[in-house]
């Protein structure tokens, strides 16, 4: 592809303190993350509880700092020294959809007012092109122009999602990270919800990353998926490589541990054991300790993310 | 066919607002039978918990009334039934375990104070025999190192261990039927793999009854063998769990089944239901589900339509479906 990619996540690693009263102990939130998105992309960043995945999401947008490595945007690179300033000069193009949308939405505040709110703080806009504005998102996201005069507890779960995706977008952005944006929906919501960010994404020509612990509802969206396990990516490949031949055992763990929505679905094997504590992670491959396969050298020595095939990676020494 | 063990027939359950009552449930009737799994499966607003909360009455008493039907536990019927008798099936002979174990537990007790709680309560079990009692119950549902962590406190353990905990409590005095509302809702999926293994085991071993309640449809026809669907407040479809992934014929059932998002699937979009899960409070007549259906007829938004039997394990509360099915298998 001749295209450079928008977002470079070059060798990302994130830690936190943690207090407790023996002192002071380091959270290995993230290790060594390397991805790519392209423009038009999604992304799917999928993983269990304590995966990374939101942290490496918060630190895309700059919410968090990161701990060491790079983050380039639209070729800023936003952690390096005057990452600040790069950051700023890219702030307009990136946006961020939560899992909540109830917590998203001030409760004392008009939709109108808080789908203009981006629009007012980036000024320049006269009060009519404004006005304008809110219509034509409100349109984009399938809400009633009425809208405009009502407060968010009025609206259902998936009716506050489609305001947030249009405040989201007020500022026509390129970049979009949307943690877990329907997964505190119901399923005939879900839908309605993960269509329109599809049709959005064709009209717009937005990139996403979109991070959720929901394998089918990843597939549905994304171009590529990264499996993440314990603060790293294990696998990455085109959808639908990783959902017809996972290489990581983790992946197929995954995969087969999904419920199908088919009673004549017979599941092979339950993978042992739980998600290792990030405050003291065992040696050599975090997922060894669960891992039917593991030998000698998961133990003693970290797996690197590697090419496995054509456009896909994955970090398992099975595969070297 | 014996009695069922549990037996719910047209109960409506209403809550009281700011403007009168409304009703979470109405009309709700189903059976659940000895060694029977039954999974009732719905969204926000379906009614599927509030049902759950009313076998054992355990809602806020100023808030709540039940002015009409019946829930009939091996031939008592439970809404009559004295706190006495209530107090002593309740935890002994219906267990109950919920979405999030955390909430469930009490943070300043261990583990083994809580489940030996139970105990003495119905067996009269304390001191050394509770003890041993508790590390069995623990190692029952599969905690490594049992009794070391029968003195933890909650917050040391993972949420799926926690949910264990929850499941020992639930099992100490061998209950025959165990109502799990959410219970693998709040974990990660290949936590909820194991405790939906482990529940499925015990349920083997202990030969009790289950009620699962979940939005999951992929739970559902993985655990349940009777399904019944719910919807705003109704219950919709009642069927044997291959049946009703088979052949849905409530027009709710079947959007439901196609709206969830398949992993095998390179569909460019997924399937929708239109509109969205009405209130409580929203006054719909006739069917209410019609504002959302695509196959709505007049007759559908005139009287709340009547479950009718689509064969002697299948019924489905929509007439002009049922017949339609009707027509085409004679």
């Amino acid at each position: 592809m001749a295209d450079a990619p928008i977002v470079q996540v070059r060798d990302l690693r994130k830690t936190f303190p943690v207090k407790h009263a023996g002192g002071t102990s380091t959270l290995h939130a993230l290790s060594a993350v390397n991805f790519d998105i392209m423009r038009g992309e999604t992304l799917g960043l999928v993983g269990e509880s304590g995966s990374g995945k939101t942290t490496a999401g918060r630190i895309l947008v700059g919410l968090i700092p990161a701990s060491s490595g790079s983050v380039s945007l639209f070729g800023h690179d936003i952690t390096g020294a005057d990452g600040k300033a790069q950051l700023a000069a890219v702030r307009a193009r990136l946006q961020f959809v939560f899992q909540d949308p109830f917590a998203s939405l001030n409760p004392r505040m008009r939709i109108g007012s808080a789908i203009a709110e981006p629009l007012d703080i980036a000024s320049g806009h006269t009060r009519k092109d404004r006005n304008d504005r809110v219509a034509e998102l409100l349109e984009l996201v399938g809400l009633p122009k009425e809208s405009i005069e009502r407060y968010p507890h009025e609206f259902s779960g998936g009716q506050r999602q489609r305001i947030v995706i249009a405040r989201a977008l007020a500022l026509n952005p390129d970049f979009v990270v949307c943690d877990e944006p329907v997964s505190a929906l119901d399923v005939s919501m879900q839908a309605q919800i993960v269509n329109l960010l599809l049709d959005l994404q064709d009209r717009l020509g937005l990139s996403y990353l979109f991070i959720a612990h929901d394998l089918a509802v990843v597939r549905a969206m994304s171009t590529r998926v990264a499996v993440m396990y314990a603060g790293a990516i294990v696998e990455t490949a085109p959808k639908s490589k990783i959902y017809a031949e996972p290489q990581h055992p983790y992946s197929k763990a995954l995969l087969d541990a999904v419920p199908r929505a088919d009673p004549s679905y017979v599941r092979q094997h339950v993978v042992a054991g739980e998600v290792p504590s990030l405050l003291d992670p065992p040696p050599g491959c975090t997922f060894h300790p669960r891992c039917p396969f593991a030998f000698d050298r998961c133990h003693v020595e970290v797996p690197a993310l590697k090419p496995s095939g054509p456009d896909r990676a994955v970090a398992c020494h099975l595969f070297d | 066919m014996a009695e069922p063990l549990l037996s719910i027939r047209n109960l409506t359950v209403q809550f009281r607002v700011d403007s009168g009552w409304v009703s979470a449930v109405d009309d709700v009737s189903l059976d659940v039978g000895e060694g029977d799994c039954v999974g009732i499966v719905g969204e926000s607003g379906s009614g599927k918990s509030v049902t759950a909360l009313s076998i054992l009455q355990l809602h806020g008493r100023a808030t709540t009334r039940m002015p009409s039907g019946s829930i009939s536990y091996r031939g008592e019927d439970l809404l009559r039934a004295p706190g006495a008798a209530l107090r002593r099936i309740r935890g002994r002979e219906i267990a109950m375990i919920f979405q999030d174990p955390m909430s469930s537990l009490n943070p300043v007790l261990t583990i083994a104070d809580q489940i030996s709680e139970t105990l003495r309560q119905h067996e009269g079990l304390t001191g050394a025999a509770a003890r041993k009692r508790v590390v069995e119950l623990l190692g029952f549902v599969r905690i490594p190192d049992a009794a070391r962590r029968a003195d933890d406190y909650p917050h040391r353990l993972s949420g799926g261990m926690r949910q264990r905990v929850m499941i020992a409590m639930a099992i100490a005095c061998k209950p025959r039927l165990l109502i799990a509302d959410e219970p693998t809702t709040a974990l990660d999926v290949t936590i909820q793999a194991q405790i939906l293994e482990l529940l499925r085991e015990l349920r083997r071993e202990m030969g009790m009854s289950v009620m699962l309640i979940s939005h999951d449809l992929g739970v559902i026809a993985e655990f349940a063998q009777r399904v019944v669907v719910m919807y705003a407040g109704r219950v919709v479809e009642q069927a044997p769990v291959a049946e009703l992934f088979s052949h849905p014929v409530h027009p709710y059932t079947t959007g439901l089944i196609a709206a969830v998002p398949k992993l095998d699937s390179d569909a460019k979009r997924l399937t929708t239901i239109v509109g969205r899960i009405p209130s409580p409070q929203e006054d719909i007549p006739g069917c209410r589900f019609s504002p959302r259906c695509s196959l709505v007829q007049e007759s559908c938004l005139l009287a709340p339509p009547p479950m009718l039997d689509v064969s002697a394990l299948q019924a489905a509360r929509c007439p002009p479906q049922v017949m339609a099915w009707g027509d085409r298998h004679g």
